[in-house]
């Protein structure tokens, strides 16, 4: 018979229950404040309408930096301390996979704009949108970029990318921490690659952001998707730092298991990009 | 045990278990219950607001002709706030927020949230975001005009090109700070309810609340990121010249409502079955029955839930879909009929051969139960996209949208009120108070929105200050209707202060055997951590 870990106390002058319970932090409400300053800062940005026009959108962007900064320093010392238990462990992988089922609905949209214009260019209807693109996906006038060039390449960046966080990850099973850091370092070095190609590939572009569909949909499906990566790579040199600080175990290691699931879901999310806004209907 | 050690020590050790006192007790705070209550405050804080500009535009239409609105286009502006300000700063905070945050957990045999940080960003954020929509308010949009006149729906190209201020963006980037902050809350919601059961309480002995809120909390991770990335092409339309949505640019504008009504569908649920949630619980109490077919009404929140997702376009039918399209909304639309209808008998059903005990939060259910019919079988009349050409942007429709949430998930909230109010404050409201209250705000709702079926099927069309002299009568009516409903409010108000002021103790279960579930089991008020030791359940 299993005994319920539920059931286990936690140890002499412990809790009855394996649950987290944290004490009063300053981080949310900091966070939402910045986030307040970040949102109304970019408005007053936008219309020009303080001196320096940017200063309260970087005082958010501060205080968001700031707070991720101290919040997860907060989080990280509680795993240090053992406070993650492995009840704990299973709530914060739900947490993670949840929140990148809603980053995957985010890209739904993206994907839904792309295919209402990709699928469905000509609707008679629709008089006017029909004479711009010319009832043909491409757009008429639109010269698009050659997938088997660079598409392609970073293609392979991604998935070698995707196959070196994994086998960083099987070194540190094993015990073998300098492979973890070799292989972290691969990742993260794969991941700056790709975001250097794709400023490449945007900077050289035959087509506009501005006044045109085609543009719109591209360069805010795949800029998302690289703002992702950049994001991801971030993630996985906080998990190298840690790696040289001595943190993550062979049994207990969820940060760097969450950055390798984070940088899988930029991984296919780039694959259906490749697929249909670059050869699909490229 | 060798953990057998004074209270006072084992607090010391664990800074967690203490009370934090001042005002870091609220602002830094990491306890479901103060989190709740803040929820709960701040709903019915928006909740003043959202009634003072429904009552502004009831007066405006009481009679024919501009009375207050010498521009019209602030009515649309008091129309959008409206809207606004009821689904996201009062009918979700109360519901989920509030109530979810404040029973969730005690009702699973749980200490806690999953991740109570996280929890207290959930409402810090709404709280930033309630900033920004009320900043809108005062920042230019239409010409010649303050404020966002675009209604919740933020229509391009009226919000894009009709709306050349900053107003709009204001709108935009409070529903992305909202969105947030609900994505965070259902997140924390779903990995506590997967993980943080009680031992021996599997899926099928969840009280009917947790299940609500549980698929609520699926359809927000589902949707929500949705309309983010529907607004964020909103943004960058208006300030950096894309063309989403622009047809001069090749974009589409139906394209947005298609993103928005895909969230927006589900949205009806995410407010609708919290209510239907709190609704089984409380029928269940005061019938002095377990619930009638716990399976079925599980189940017929599941298939709401999903067949939710796949039915947004009944809210286009005018805009140039496709035949074969519209057949398959109206079908798939006509299908959640089926579970709804299961849920509104086997509420009758519980209530059937039960000692029925006429308690305030029980008048609120039955209430509940026949607003809400009424509001669904006016959903299965728009369904139909025939008579939707004649309906759509009429009153109908205004007033079927009350009777499921003005009056179907607002009923619900007050139900819930009443019910918890014992175990949340431990203070006994006055029955006569709450009883005055329902049958008030009962009649004058009724008086209110059931007009303006009359109104919407005659032809007055919603979002615009005037109507010609013909509809005279029932408008003058509907706003008689509001100034009684408001009176409500004013009596719910006194009642809140008298239990206050009267300090009556609760008992830890004031209302018989009828409450099952695990929070009658915990002293009144709820103290501040429960389930140190788990509750087995059988």
């Amino acid at each position: 018979m299993t005994v319920d870990p539920r059931l286990e106390a936690a140890g002499p002058e412990g809790p009855g229950h394996p649950y987290q319970l944290v004490a009063p932090s300053p981080w949310p409400i900091r966070g939402a404040f910045s986030a307040l300053l970040l949102a109304s800062g970019l408005i007053l940005w936008i219309y020009d309408l303080i001196w320096p026009p940017w200063i309260v959108f970087a005082l958010g962007a501060l205080g968001v930096a700031a707070t991720m900064i101290g919040w997860w320093r907060d989080v990280i010392i509680e795993a240090e301390n053992h406070e993650h238990t492995p009840v704990v462990q299973i709530s914060l992988r739900y947490g993670m996979l949840l929140f990148i089922c809603s980053e995957v609905m985010f890209f739904v949209a993206w994907f839904w704009a792309f295919f209402n214009s990709a699928l469905f260019p000509a609707d008679e209807i629709q008089v006017v949108r029909d004479q711009v693109i010319g009832g043909v996906w491409p757009p008429q006038g639109i010269q698009t970029e050659d997938p088997w060039g660079l598409p392609l390449l970073m293609t392979v960046i991604l998935l070698s990318s995707a196959g070196a966080v994994t086998w960083a990850h099987g070194r540190l099973l094993k015990g073998d921490r300098r492979g973890l850091k070799i292989g972290l370092a691969i990742t993260i070095a794969l991941g700056i690659i790709f975001t250097c190609v794709q400023a490449y590939e945007f900077l050289n572009a035959k087509f506009d952001y501005s006044q045109n569909i085609y543009g719109a949909v591209f360069f805010m499906a795949t800029g998302f998707h690289g703002a992702h990566v950049i994001i991801g790579t971030i993630f996985l040199s906080v998990c190298l730092l840690r790696a040289f600080l001595g943190q993550f175990t062979s049994s207990e290691h969820l940060g760097l298991i969450f950055a390798a699931w984070y940088w899988h879901f930029v991984d296919v999310v780039w694959l259906f990009l490749f697929t249909f806004v670059y050869v699909w209907f490229g | 045990m060798a953990g057998a050690t004074s209270t006072a020590s084992a607090t010391e050790a664990r800074p967690e278990l203490q009370i934090p006192t001042g005002w870091r007790r609220y602002l830094y705070s990491t306890n479901h219950k103060d989190i709740g209550t803040l929820y709960l405050s701040f709903a019915l804080l928006a909740s003043l607001v959202g009634t003072f500009l429904s009552i502004a535009m009831r007066l405006e239409l009481h009679e024919p002709g501009l009375q207050y609105f010498s521009n019209p286009q602030y009515y649309n502006v008091f129309v959008t706030a409206h809207g606004l300000i009821m689904i996201f700063f009062v009918l979700m905070p109360a519901l989920i927020g509030g109530f979810g945050n404040w029973f969730v957990p005690m009702m699973i045999g749980a200490p806690d949230m999953a991740f109570p940080r996280l929890n207290n960003l959930s409402f810090w954020f709404l709280a930033a975001s309630f900033t920004l929509l009320v900043s809108s308010l005062f920042f230019a949009g239409a010409p010649g005009s303050t404020g966002a006149g675009t209604g919740w729906t933020i229509y391009p190209l009226l919000s894009t090109k009709g709306h050349p201020g900053p107003s709009v963006d204001f709108v935009i980037l409070a529903l992305h700070l909202a969105g947030a902050s609900s994505i965070l809350g259902a997140i924390n919601f779903i990995a506590t309810i997967l993980n943080m059961r009680a031992p021996g309480m599997t899926m099928h002995k969840m009280p009917l609340y947790v299940w609500s809120i549980l698929i609520t909390a699926a359809l927000l991770v589902l949707a929500l990121p949705v309309l983010a990335g529907a607004i964020t092409m909103l943004l960058v339309d208006r300030n950096f010249g894309a063309t989403f949505f622009a047809p001069e640019g090749g974009g589409d504008p139906i394209l947005f409502q298609h993103l928005f009504w895909f969230f927006g569908h589900p949205e009806v649920y995410i407010m609708a079955l919290p209510a239907f949630g709190i609704i089984s619980t409380v029928i269940a109490t005061f019938a002095g029955k377990s619930i009638f077919g716990y399976l079925g009404m599980v189940y017929a929140m599941v298939s709401i839930g999903f067949i939710g997702f796949v039915v947004w376009a009944h809210h286009m039918y005018t805009v140039g879909l496709n035949a074969s399209t519209q057949a398959y909304f109206v079908t798939a639309s006509l299908l959640i009929a089926v579970p709804t209808g299961i849920k509104i008998f086997s509420w009758i059903a519980t209530m059937w051969g039960g000692s029925i005990d006429f308690k305030t939060p029980m008048l609120w259910a039955v209430g509940f139960v026949f607003l809400f019919t009424v509001g669904g079988v006016t959903g299965v009349v728009l369904a139909n996209a025939g008579v939707d050409r004649v309906l759509h942007d009429t009153y109908f429709v205004v007033a079927h949208f009350h009777y499921v949430l003005s009056l179907g998930a607002l009923f619900a909230i007050f139900a819930g009120w009443y019910y918890w109010f014992p175990k949340m404050t431990g203070y006994m409201y006055s029955e006569v108070i709450g009883h005055t209250h329902f049958w008030l705000t009962f009649v004058s709702v009724n008086v209110l929105f059931f007009p303006q079926h009359f109104l919407g099927a005659a032809g007055m069309p919603r979002r615009i200050a005037d109507y010609p002299d013909a509809f005279q009568g029932w408008n003058f009516v509907s706003s008689l209707g509001a100034y009684g409903a408001a009176f409500g409010a004013a009596v719910f108000f006194y009642g809140m202060a008298e239990a206050f002021w009267r300090k009556r103790p609760a008992p830890a279960n004031p209302w018989g055997p009828g409450a099952t579930t695990l929070e009658w089991t915990l002293p009144s008020p709820a103290p501040f951590h429960q389930f140190e030791t788990l509750p087995r359940i059988a």
